[in-house]
């Protein structure tokens, strides 16, 4: 993964200028914007609200409303657990579940050295080999504790 | 040249896919073109390999990467057998006996040749319906029968003429690619293999109602799909697909896609207009109907994107073609996503009426543990817990209906007897309040006080009492609640508590166990 670049105003401007022509272009912008700092700085909020002509309350309303977007940095490494029917069907929640307690975190945590955060996503769209997950984006399937434990590993000290 | 197809479907990847392909790579030596297709849906089997041969595809799996060096010195180059040939991959039974309509493509084709997809009969609907003429292309489309594949079944023709005839400067087509149900993938594997079909299908809606733009809404949760369906966008401009004269007519149309932010709301249709405007995904009241008012006030067709994947075939093939598979007023075919703790686990595309008990003993398999089934929730998180002796139940929207269900977007999720349906009852309280948008009461603390209800009746805190008071909610909740979310949660609740009493009382104390 490419590491999140510390906040700088003038990038962050630059990023926004580039959606403007879009319609709606908030949510594009938003996504961009993690991407390049690794999460939503608040600096960034009144920045967007300037750009679209809308209140800081109302950016701020649509950055709290989607889980994806992170108002701190993640962890070096993101894991994404899927906590949903299809994998809870195969035990995802043990396998989850010791993973979290390996780590010494909760569902949305990053741990103490800033390596890894581990979130639960509701459907992945690998439902027919589950469990799975997404280690850095790369997919992971038919899970069970100590293939996700060797996984979140594997990429944790790279 | 000996072509070997190998999919890059996520599934297939999830599963090690990429490591299969770079052995065969190193190992096969010169002579052997590998093509990345996209996945046939048959997922116990995956990584899949298939091996060009002059009687046709020959099928090998599931490969490990330690299987490369015996399978090639048995001679897969030419087809031969080995304990894991499965034989001509159209003969594979799981394969031979689906319908598939939708997916005739997927897992065959290079997903990015536009060359490929025309040999294997794309384009055609899009050049007959340039032939007919949009008011005749909307009617081709009503004839078929083809409802709404996301779950609600409205038909889609009735929606498209009412968006053609509604006064206005501009109209807009919306693919809801936001398939957030757990079990369902169908969208997915479409825009990673056959994502051609998915544009085709959406220029000729544009063709149809008057519109010249079109949006994809899809998740974050697929970041593969994503990436292959913005590359499928170029290939489709540089293929004159889309951009200012599709196929050289005076047709205009181009896609946009858009990638929502992990809201399972956002797959609500008027949530996801929000969401495309760039605020909050918060449900709106209807009506006015998005096909009248709809993203920025403009008459708009938001479907789902195995409707809008049909349209092709629907019309290269003609309404009735499409409309002869099916029973009752569920016409044509149904991709159906078998998942969960099932053995043969994957997509299966037939017509409308087959059985629940067929899709899930005779083609899942059972289950993957190999415990007894115990319950299939179908249709997603807001879809009903059916027990064994349902299994009888028709793959119909009407027939599930009847049964105190939904099929939602076609998605199965199987469960062994370790199952507790009083937890999965919780869960789905628990799934709702987490993703409510808020806007309305009943779904928004309903949701809330739903799970510390059965939280007391699993503690066996006044468990009866408790029951009537879930049962009670679930009312308020399915008739007071503004979209799907709040009033679908109830399909769950009640059905694992009709249907798995036991589960919500066991071994209870009647006192306090907090």
């Amino acid at each position: 993964m490419t590491p999140p670049l510390p906040w700088d105003a003038r990038h962050a401007a630059d990023i926004i200028d580039r959606h403007l022509h879009l319609e709606g272009p908030t949510l594009p912008i938003l996504h961009a914007l993690q991407e390049a700092f690794g999460h939503i700085p608040d600096d960034a909020v009144p920045l967007l609200a300037d750009a679209l002509n809308l209140s800081r309350a109302e950016i701020h309303g649509v950055v709290t409303f989607y889980h994806d977007f992170r108002h701190e940095p993640a962890g070096r490494h993101i894991i994404k657990v899927c906590r949903a029917e299809a994998c809870q069907s195969l035990g995802s929640e043990r396998a989850a579940t010791a993973l979290l307690e390996r780590l010494g975190i909760g569902w949305g945590e990053t741990t103490a050295d800033g390596t890894v955060t581990v979130q639960a996503v509701y459907c992945l769209g690998l439902c027919a080999c589950a469990p799975a997950a997404l280690i850095d984006g790369d997919p992971l399937g038919r899970l069970d504790g100590a293939k996700l434990a060797a996984a979140v590993e594997g990429v944790r000290w790279s | 040249m000996t072509r070997i197809f190998i999919p890059q479907d996520v599934a297939a990847l999830a599963v090690g896919a990429d490591a299969v392909a770079r052995a065969i790579a190193a190992q096969a030596g010169d002579g052997v073109t590998i093509m990345r297709t996209g996945s046939r849906g048959l997922f116990w089997l995956e990584p899949l390999v298939e091996v060009e041969t002059p009687a046709g595809r020959v099928a090998y799996g599931p490969v490990d990467p330690a299987d490369v060096p015996g399978l090639l010195a048995a001679g897969m180059l030419s087809g031969a057998a080995h304990p894991l040939c499965l034989g001509l991959t159209e003969q594979i039974p799981w394969l031979a006996r689906q319908n598939r309509l939708t997916f005739a493509r997927c897992g065959i084709i290079d997903p990015l040749s536009a060359a490929d997809y025309r040999s294997h009969g794309g384009f055609k609907g899009l050049e007959r319906a340039l032939s007919l003429g949009p008011t005749e292309t909307v009617e081709e489309v009503v004839r078929s029968g083809l409802r709404g594949r996301g779950g609600a079944g409205f038909p889609t023709g009735i929606k498209w003429r009412t968006v053609a005839a509604a006064p206005a400067d501009r109209r807009y087509i919306i693919c809801n690619a936001d398939e957030g149900d757990s079990g369902t993938f169908a969208d997915r594997m479409m825009m990673e293999g056959d994502p051609l079909a998915l544009i085709e299908g959406m220029v000729i809606a544009g063709f149809a109602v008057g519109a010249t733009k079109g949006y994809v809404y899809s998740r974050s949760e697929y970041p593969h799909a994503n990436r292959t369906f913005t590359r499928a966008l170029d290939v489709a401009r540089q293929a004159g697909l889309l951009g200012p004269s599709v196929l050289d007519s005076d047709v205009s149309f181009d896609i946009e896609l858009r990638v929502g932010a992990g809201a399972y709301v956002c797959g609500e249709e008027t949530a996801l207009l929000e969401s495309l405007e760039g605020k909050r995904g918060v449900v709106r009241a209807k009506p006015p109907l998005p096909a009248i008012k709809g993203l920025f006030g403009r008459p708009t067709v938001v479907n789902n994107l195995l409707s809008l994947a049909t349209i092709p075939t629907i019309l290269a093939n003609g309404a009735q073609a499409y409309a002869d598979y099916g029973m009752g007023r569920s016409r044509g075919t149904m991709p159906i996503q078998i998942a969960g703790n099932v053995k043969f686990g994957g997509l299966f595309e037939t017509a409308f009426g087959i059985t629940l008990g067929e899709l899930i003993t005779d083609i899942g398999g059972g289950t993957l543990t190999g415990h007894p089934v115990k319950a299939a929730q179908c249709g997603g998180p807001l879809g009903a817990y059916f027990p064994p002796s349902l299994f009888d139940t028709a793959y119909d929207y009407e027939a599930f209906t009847a049964r105190g269900g939904l099929i939602g977007h076609g998605g199965i999720v199987v469960f062994d007897d370790s199952v507790d349906l009083s937890a999965q009852a919780r869960f789905a309280m628990e799934f709702c309040a987490i993703e409510s948008c808020g806007k309305c009461t009943p779904c928004r603390i309903g949701s809330t006080r739903g799970t510390e209800v059965i939280d007391r009746i699993r503690a066996g805190v006044e468990v009866e009492a408790n029951i009537a008071l879930v049962e009670d909610l679930c009312q308020t909740m399915k008739f007071g609640s503004l979209c799907a979310l709040g009033g679908f949660t109830p399909y769950p609740v009640l059905s694992a508590l009709h249907h798995f009493p036991e589960d919500f009382r066991r071994g209870a104390c009647p006192v306090a166990a907090e």
